[in-house]
């Protein structure tokens, strides 16, 4: 993939953070927002990351293999990432889990037909109080139900998303308060 | 409820736009800060320590005492804010970085004087993507406020903030982990010694590693002055916590409650009961790598660090997960080590191998072809990896399979074929 100039403009914003000696700190997040722009990380990808942070190539292949969040595989336009941690598993989670397989007629690591949607099944997401839980893309959503699910799912297949639970509601002894 | 008064650290969640640097200032926003840098350095760390705060991240660590470990001569120095929040059941820190961004910050900056640091960098695990972007705002909005950079207030010290963004891997807040992983590597946790970043962190440098809520309490200790602090909550156990309740309660959420506040009365009184009315059957009282306890071992047991530990277990980030008696053990230890085998770093075999072994042996009961000789294959396989890693995944996944096991071996027993 050829680089853009806005992941140029963003690698310099980032590897500024880090001290000149020190640049390939910036890999990581240099990686990460390559895929935020990209959509995942290829061949080209990591040897311009490796260039650029003057990290060796064995090195940037470590770390993209490493680290979950990173993919060496184009996802759909919409990559779903529904925890199956603990907390979620017990209120609910699982039911969902289904619906959603039935919904969309894949199975987890699986991409719809028309390209909309990849599923895949991911540890804590830190939504505990929360659960179950889901990101979409960069979107959090909380207390999900099948039928806030249903309307999250269709919301994106329409071109309206439902906004994300942005900041996270307040429960617990804090809530009410103003 | 009498107890919204012990709101110390959330007292502001709740107020509109927080999160801005003009509003939080109006509610006293980097006073803290200005008191600190009248002070000397080692005087806030006596402060500190004298507060009684421990690490809220999970081990409990005095966080004065972390501090007074740096050397004396040796800079540049600097400290990592653990915003990696990830172990199951804790869902804390989000709201700190969500909801009062400006408190992190400034708890940060006054470590970061206390210590002699020039530079921050806040850890920020990559699914937190809401967080992260409030944070970035708060950063650059503090630095345009004068708070950060250079010569702060015409002091003569200069400190900057950075986030840096992680990618995927519970192992990377352990605190070595997480300082590799910040150095462009995987994040595989360092051999010990030496035992503290605070000697050698950072490209080799003196590094303070503290937890998102940890460093938010320290303005709340300088405002109220460390014997309150230390009053709140119980012997050796300064303050109040953020307890992240989740699973059967009714109301399950974030509770700011004082440091030793008795279990049951977290999930009844706070937490409103069981759902469906269903029964207590176990508790998971520090994430899910603590001990699991029985409803029994539940009666009278205040949540701070010492009473949890001599109950056999610990109170780790306080994320007590409550389980009632529709769920089956045999189901949660599939739950708890696939968790470990998918985190584990890969570093150690005994933890590499292990775990995904418990998996497979997990899932044996379940699938209806366990034995009775693998109950105890598990509990040998957890065995030969708790204290034989690197670092405490191992008995992150040894200590809960293990217990499980002991206190509920029937019903692996009842699923053997």
């Amino acid at each position: 993939m050829q680089i853009p100039d806005s992941l140029k403009t963003k690698a310099e914003e980032i590897i500024f953070r880090y001290p000149e000696e020190h640049r390939v700190s910036a890999l990581v997040p240099v990686l990460f927002e390559a895929q935020r722009q990209l959509g995942w990380i290829d061949n080209d990808v990591e040897k311009w990351a490796a260039e650029f942070t003057g990290a060796s190539s064995t090195k940037v292949r470590e770390v993209t293999t490493f680290y979950s969040m990173l993919r060496r595989q184009p996802v759909g336009k919409y990559l779903i990432q529904f925890c199956q941690n603990i907390s979620c598993s017990l209120t609910g989670g699982l039911e969902l889990q289904q619906h959603v397989q039935q919904k969309l007629g894949i199975g987890p690591g699986e991409t719809t037909e028309d390209g909309l949607f990849t599923l895949k099944y991911v540890e804590c997401l830190g939504g505990c109080s929360w659960a179950p839980m889901m990101l979409v893309n960069e979107n959090q959503y909380f207390q999900l139900t099948i039928e806030k699910l249903d309307r999250i799912l269709d919301g994106f297949k329409s071109g309206n998303p439902v906004p994300p639970d942005e900041p996270t509601p307040l429960l617990g002894n804090i809530a009410g308060e103003s | 409820m009498s107890t919204k008064q012990a709101l110390l650290l959330s007292r502001n969640f709740a107020k509109t736009k927080q999160a801005k640097i003009d509003v939080a200032m109006k509610h006293g926003a980097y006073s803290m800060l200005k008191k600190a840098m009248s002070m000397k350095p080692d005087e806030v760390t006596a402060i500190v320590k004298e507060s009684g705060l421990r690490g809220h991240g999970g081990a409990g660590f005095s966080a004065g005492t972390k501090w007074g470990f740096i050397p004396k001569d040796k800079f540049p120095r600097y400290v990592c804010v653990n915003a990696d929040e990830s172990e199951p059941g804790t869902c804390k820190d989000r709201l700190i970085l969500e909801r009062d961004p400006h408190l992190l910050l400034e708890g940060a900056l006054i470590c970061a004087w206390a210590v002699r640091a020039e530079r921050i960098y806040i850890y920020i695990r990559g699914e937190y993507f809401y967080p992260a972007k409030v944070m970035q705002q708060a950063v650059d909005d503090a630095m345009k406020a004068g708070f950060i950079g250079e010569n702060i207030k015409n002091s003569g010290w200069s400190c900057s903030v950075h986030l840096h963004t992680g990618a995927g891997a519970y192992i990377c807040g352990e605190e070595t982990g997480l300082i590799e992983s910040m150095e462009g590597k995987k994040g595989f946790p360092r051999l010990k010694p030496p035992f503290f970043p605070a000697a050698v962190g950072l490209w080799g440098q003196p590094t303070i590693v503290n937890n998102v809520e940890t460093l938010a309490f320290v303005p709340r200790i300088l405002e109220i002055g460390p014997d309150k602090f230390a009053a709140l909550g119980t012997p050796r156990n300064g303050g109040t916590a953020l307890y992240s309740l989740s699973g059967h309660v009714k109301k399950p959420g974030v509770y700011e409650l004082p440091m030793g506040t008795k279990m049951k009365e977290l999930i009844y009184e706070y937490g409103g009961g069981i759902r469906n009315g269903n029964k207590l059957k176990a508790v998971i009282p520090g994430g899910s790598s603590s001990h699991i306890l029985t409803a029994e071992e539940c009666e009278d047991l205040p949540l701070d660090f010492e009473s949890v530990a001599a109950r056999g277990s610990m109170l780790g980030s306080a994320a007590v997960i409550v389980i009632d008696d529709t769920v089956s053990i045999p189901q949660l230890m599939i739950w708890l080590t696939r968790f470990y085998a998918h985190e584990s770093c890969g570093q150690c075999t005994p933890c590499r191998e292990g775990t995904d072994w418990l998996v497979r042996l997990a899932h044996r009961f379940a699938d209806g072809w366990g034995t009775r000789k693998d109950i105890d294959d598990m509990f040998e396989l957890a065995d030969s990896i708790d204290g034989k890693t690197i670092c405490a995944l191992g008995q992150a996944v040894a200590w809960p399979t293990k217990s499980y096991l002991q206190k509920y071996r029937h019903e692996f027993e009842a699923l053997v074929k």
